[in-house]
């Protein structure tokens, strides 16, 4: 009885991403045991915790628009990065109103979000149209706005760095009055609930399933498996002008070269140590959440126990080898095989 | 179908991208000097002031024709350019590297086509020095051992010259010349010092985000105890106080505070230094246009030239308790800021 408990549980799909999360978090109390910490301090939250969650906010936001994407497409989209900067650049440039550093937003801040939203929003339909549309590999399709995204936020704020000097823009990346939680949680949590809705309220996340397993069954079934792919494109770069939103609120600027830097492959990673897999197909939302989480928290981590800056990447990479072989299939089967043998080798002993 | 659209398509955009190499004018004949100079890009105030300098110097008025080029941050527009350069018989031409290395080949074009090639800013790595002919820019690890000159100086003035005193060092991206030397001339002087330790040495990529992230996660190890906080760029500088005070911290020279110091000069980092958030602000000057004309006029007269040049470099601090500093037994001056130097600079 219990013993197939326990099998229920170690067998279901989120076990070991929330296993990967468990334990890197747990090195941490060894190394550094205040790191569970959470104090208040000048009136709001403070601690390594509160850091990872707040921190990992943009990157949630994005591996939920690449799971989409993965799933329907089988494929990723490594322009989510430089759509982050497209959206922070259109967003900042109109506030600014063409200057370089204004202390008063020039334009209304709705319009210069709708605007944000509507370029990424766009960005999104251009990658949706080439995969979904010319069925282009959506690796090579996305190749495009990866090279040219930066390049298109540059031409839009002249190759400046855009401050906007607003109290009220600084919210989105940092605190709305005296709310000691840090808005970007907000942000992830909000996107991850309205995704999560739309999916289990709507056949959407169903039909994302079937068009990723098999797209022309899907379509002979009636479904509009062009559309669906189309459909997640333009979400996922949605959801990027969003993070990169939050990421100039961060900074109070619009830097084109650096907002969202490397982080498409963060978020592919997120997709993958939530357990999903990058060829398409069923998906689970929450593991890529739960992925991301893992990634900040290992670099906060990794801060907090003061890595000097050259090897950090070694042993980021270390980390991540360990996480992705436990979770491949290969290795489980391996493990399957040794506790089979032990098995038989319990039982033989006991006849 | 499918097929024929997609060819098309990549057809069109080869041809794009065949429309893209920039098109220049002829080089001018007659006693104009034509020099082409490829620049990295526009991607900071920074960038954008050296393009102006290297326009300003080399405008026709002077006596120049120059051939400009924008790389948009990839070598191989680089590449492309100075074969371009070559192809043009252009007499002299000016380059700033995006990266170091990968020059060798084209330089050798150059070396062979008999025509001199002076870089700016970053470094070139080759295997052969004689590929350019000379150097211009900034000695980053002079600007760090200047800023420490600075900061011993300063504890000293305040009375703190025997008081333990921690030290944080933001980094650029690492293996960034800037980050080489600012970073040499931090860890020398704190060795130096028995007094001074390094209580956290990370990288903060240059970037304001990063700066503030690792600045977050150090204040929690050790807040109460960071004396100084060096930050390896302007953009850095900003993330770490942003960071320092939310945490309710202070920035600022006095006991209790927590003083940021900063490279680059530029007009943000400068209007912090104003406000005393910024307590020291070491230059990294853009402006080497008159230096690489400087250079081509030795040439034009036949006169050798320093394989190295440096630009001269000035620091800002935001009172007057240290007014001139030593390095290796060379005077610098520091200059109080004002609004009036913000107003009056180029960048």
């Amino acid at each position: 009885m219990n013993k197939s408990k326990l099998k229920k549980i170690t067998s279901a799909r989120l076990f070991l991403p929330i296993v990967c999360l468990i334990a890197v978090l747990l090195l941490n109390v060894i190394k550094t045991p205040d790191f569970f910490n959470v104090s208040i301090r000048n009136g709001v939250l403070y601690g390594y915790i509160i850091d990872v969650i707040n921190r990992a906010s943009e990157l949630v936001i994005l591996a939920i628009g690449m799971t989409l994407v993965t799933a329907a497409s089988g494929g990723q989209d490594i322009s989510v990065g430089a759509i982050m900067a497209v959206a922070a650049a259109v967003c900042c440039q109109i506030l600014s109103g063409g200057q370089v550093s204004v202390n008063e937003y020039q334009n209304s801040i709705i319009i210069a979000v709708i605007a944000a939203l509507l370029a990424s929003a766009l960005c999104g339909a251009f990658n949706g149209f080439l995969v979904a549309k010319l069925n282009i590999q959506p690796m090579v399709a996305t190749l495009i706005l990866y090279t040219a995204g930066r390049g298109i936020a540059q031409l839009v704020t002249n190759g400046q760095i855009t401050y906007i000097r607003v109290d009220s823009f600084k919210m989105a990346g940092g605190y709305i009055g005296k709310c000691p939680i840090p808005t970007p949680i907000f942000f992830a949590i909000i996107t991850v609930l309205i995704v999560y809705l739309i999916l289990k309220k709507t056949a959407l996340g169903l039909y994302i399933e079937s068009v990723g397993i098999n797209g022309k069954a899907a379509r002979l079934v009636g479904l509009n498996s062009t559309m669906i792919k189309f459909l997640t494109y333009v979400i996922c770069g949605v959801l990027a002008g969003i993070a990169g939103i939050v990421a100039s609120s961060r900074i109070y600027s619009a830097d084109a070269n650096n907002i969202g830097l490397n982080l498409e492959m963060d978020a592919i990673l997120a997709v993958a140590l939530g357990g999903n897999f990058l060829g398409g197909g069923k998906f689970s939302l929450i593991g890529s959440v739960i992925g991301a989480y893992t990634i900040q928290a290992l670099t906060t981590t990794l801060y907090a126990m003061n890595v000097k800056a050259d090897q950090l990447p070694v042993y980021k990479a270390i980390v991540v080898v360990i996480i992705v072989t436990l979770q491949s299939d290969v290795f489980k089967k391996y493990i399957a095989g040794l506790k089979a043998k032990k098995s038989v080798a319990v039982e033989g002993g006991q006849k | 179908m499918k097929k024929k659209i997609v060819s098309a398509l990549l057809t069109a955009t080869m041809v794009c991208g065949m429309c893209v190499v920039p098109t220049v004018g002829v080089a001018a004949a007659d006693d104009t000097i034509t020099v082409g100079f490829s620049q990295v890009g526009a991607e900071s105030d920074w960038r954008t002031a050296n393009t102006e300098s290297m326009k300003s110097t080399f405008s026709e008025e002077n006596g120049y024709n120059l051939i400009f080029d924008d790389a948009q941050q990839k070598q191989e527009n680089q590449l492309t350019a100075i074969r371009n350069f070559i192809q043009q018989e252009v007499d002299y031409i000016v380059l700033a590297p995006v990266t170091e290395t990968g020059w060798d080949t084209v330089l050798q074009e150059a070396k062979d086509a008999g025509i001199p090639v002076i870089i700016v800013d970053r470094m070139v790595d080759v295997s052969d020095d004689s590929l350019y002919t000379a150097w211009v820019g900034s000695n980053f690890k002079l600007e760090g051992q200047k800023a420490m000159a600075w900061l011993d100086a300063y504890l000293e003035a305040k009375g703190r010259g025997d008081e333990e005193i921690n030290l944080v060092d933001i980094q650029g991206t690492i293996g960034a010349s800037a980050q080489i030397g600012r970073t040499e001339g931090f860890d020398e002087a704190v060795e130096a010092h028995d007094n001074w330790n390094t209580i956290a040495q990370q990288s903060g990529e240059f970037t304001q985000a990063k700066g503030q992230e690792v600045m977050e996660s150090i204040l929690k190890q050790s807040g109460d105890d960071i004396d100084v906080v060096y930050c390896e760029n302007d953009n850095e500088a900003f993330g770490a106080i942003d960071a320092i005070e939310a945490a309710g911290y202070e920035v600022g020279g006095e006991e209790g505070q927590i003083l940021v110091m900063s490279f680059d000069t530029t007009n943000a980092g400068l209007t912090d230094t104003l406000s005393g958030k910024i307590t020291l602000d070491t230059e990294c000057n853009p402006l080497h246009g008159p230096r690489v004309e400087e250079i081509i006029k030795k040439l034009e007269a036949g006169e050798d030239v320093d394989k190295q040049a440096y630009v001269e470099e000035e620091m800002f601090a935001a009172d007057d308790t240290v007014t001139s500093i030593k390095v290796e037994d060379a005077d610098y001056e520091v200059t109080t800021i004002t609004q009036d130097i913000i107003d009056g600079r180029a960048y």
